[in-house]
């Protein structure tokens, strides 16, 4: 049998982009990136068997409780999470912000997360992520805004579903859309994938790669309200490749165990007797909150176009 | 019927999906290996890129640690890049860490600094053809070399690639390149070992 070689020529994307950036992101699947707040917890989370942290001040619950504007991190923080684990730290910017985005750079972060999880900084451009030598991964709802961030640069997309929320509907949502418009274009002609290319407002020969390759061009990874076990390998299972836990872990009664069992679930994603093993006595979850009584204004994963 | 080469991959977390799709381009079969029997019947073994730190808890848990290492020391052909290397090397640094010991080598992890500093360099080498390149993804770093470890290629003065007997070991990322040669050296080596005898012990255990 022979596959097709999963790094390949992307439209857009030079060489060296291809395989350093992506490369990056490449080493994350398989695995949990885990949302820290100190350096406290990300001892914990690497202690757990994340492959990756992300730094930020306060996680999406928490963001949502107090209101007002999120900005990225004190520098300080961030640092001294680079300081206390061995493993990748990422960190969020607010979406259009590429002046935090420079900071972080500078900062050596290693992967960029420009995110609807803080208040949006520009509502009309998100960050020419190209200019940047540092990886981004940003958020999606379906496939159009998936290939825009990708044309703009993201080495990697997530997922938005609902950030701080432990509901993990919204997640599905967009993992199922973005899954099924990826299928609806197998078999398209020339024709029907310029006028797709011209509706998700991306260049054609990107609407093609996907066509032909029936996948993402950069890793998929899923995000937002993911809160246990069963709900990682859920997105595993929906195809993606590896998750990202916000408040899930933090907020819950013994972060220690369900970050543990949050990283077995995404390796043995399609082991029903593992994931019993490991849902066994984890305490009390995250409280959820139910997507519909959640006010429009309330709602993270509108922002970002 | 010759039946092709087996080669497990771990499949803990990381990049195993990649090292996949290249090995099989070879015409090699593949195996993921998460759990102490799918170690069964495998004629080679890859350790894949990723965080060392997550398989290494991985590992652990999965009760694996000791069968994998079973497997390693009767000397089928392994092929172990970035994480992979470090689980191997005798001496770890940055911060110190458990690992099988079966490289006479000491790396010092993210040994080229965080991502910022990732890409691709052209290595130095004898076996590899003239302007190869490698992938280095926070990369560990080799800094000794024990004398019964052969040194294949370097980058500037480093040593990135080393062999020594059947364990070939890379600080870069072979598998994120179309067909690159250090895969086409594994997939030679995997062959050359199994020849007949570990294939028909495949076929053997695939029938009972």
């Amino acid at each position: 049998m022979t596959e097709k070689h999963p790094i390949k020529q992307v439209p857009g994307f030079t060489a060296e982009e291809l395989v350093s950036k992506i490369g990056f992101c490449a080493q994350l699947k398989g695995g949990v990136i885990m949302d820290v707040v100190n350096a406290e917890q990300a001892r914990i989370a690497e202690e757990a068997g994340a492959c990756a942290v992300m730094a930020l001040e306060r996680v999406p619950a928490d963001i949502r409780k107090h209101g007002g504007v999120a900005r990225a991190s004190d520098p300080d923080m961030i640092v001294g999470i680079q300081k206390a684990v061995s493993i990748p730290v990422m960190a969020k910017v607010r979406i259009g912000h590429f002046v935090e985005a420079q900071m972080l750079e500078a900062m050596e972060v290693d992967c960029i997360d420009e995110s609807e999880v803080l208040t949006p900084a520009d509502e009309q451009f998100q960050i020419d992520k190209r200019v940047f030598k540092t990886p981004f991964v940003c958020g999606c709802r379906d496939l159009g805004e998936a290939l825009r961030r990708i044309h703009e640069g993201a080495a990697m997309i997530r997922t938005k579903g609902e950030a701080g929320t432990g509901n993990v509907v919204e997640a599905v949502r967009h993992m199922r859309a973005l899954m099924s418009q990826i299928r609806e274009l197998r078999g398209m002609d020339d024709k029907q994938l310029e006028k797709k290319a011209t509706e998700l407002r991306v260049p054609c020969e990107l609407v093609a790669w996907v066509a032909e390759s029936q996948r993402l061009p950069v890793p998929n990874f899923s995000a937002g309200g993911i809160a246990t076990p069963a709900d990682a390998a859920l997105m595993m299972q929906l195809g993606a490749q590896a998750v990202f836990v916000g408040s899930g872990i933090f907020k819950s009664g013994d972060p220690q165990k369900r970050a543990r069992a949050i990283v077995r679930a995404v390796t043995h994603f399609e082991d029903p007797k593992v994931l019993i093993e490991v849902s066994k006595g984890l305490g009390e979850p995250m409280v959820g909150i139910d997507i519909n009584t959640l006010p429009a204004h309330e709602r993270l994963a509108g922002r970002g176009h | 019927m010759v039946t092709e080469p087996l080669v497990g991959v771990l499949a803990l977390q990381g990049d195993f999906l990649d090292h996949e799709a290249a090995l099989q381009a070879h015409g090699l079969r593949t195996r993921q290996l998460r759990s102490a029997p799918d170690l069964v019947g495998i004629d080679a073994l890859v350790l894949p890129g990723g965080e060392s730190t997550t398989m290494l808890t991985l590992l652990g848990v999965e009760g694996l640690w000791g069968p994998l290492g079973e497997v390693l020391h009767t000397g089928l052909p392994v092929l172990a890049t970035c994480a992979g290397m470090i689980l191997l090397a005798e001496r770890v640094e940055n911060p110190s860490q458990r690992s099988y010991g079966l490289l006479p080598i000491t790396v010092v992890r993210n040994g080229y600094g965080r991502q910022l500093h990732s890409g691709s360099f052209v290595l130095q080498s004898e076996v590899l053809p003239r302007g190869t390149t490698g992938t280095f993804i926070r990369a560990p770093r080799i800094t000794a070399v024990g004398s019964d470890c052969t040194v294949l290629a370097r980058r500037g003065d480093d040593p990135v690639l080393v062999q020594k007997g059947a364990v070939l070991a890379a600080c870069f990322h072979p598998e994120l390149q179309e067909d690159h040669p250090v895969t086409a050296l594994f997939a030679a080596q995997v062959r050359a070992r199994c020849g007949g005898a570990a294939v028909a012990t495949t076929r053997a255990q695939a029938l009972a």
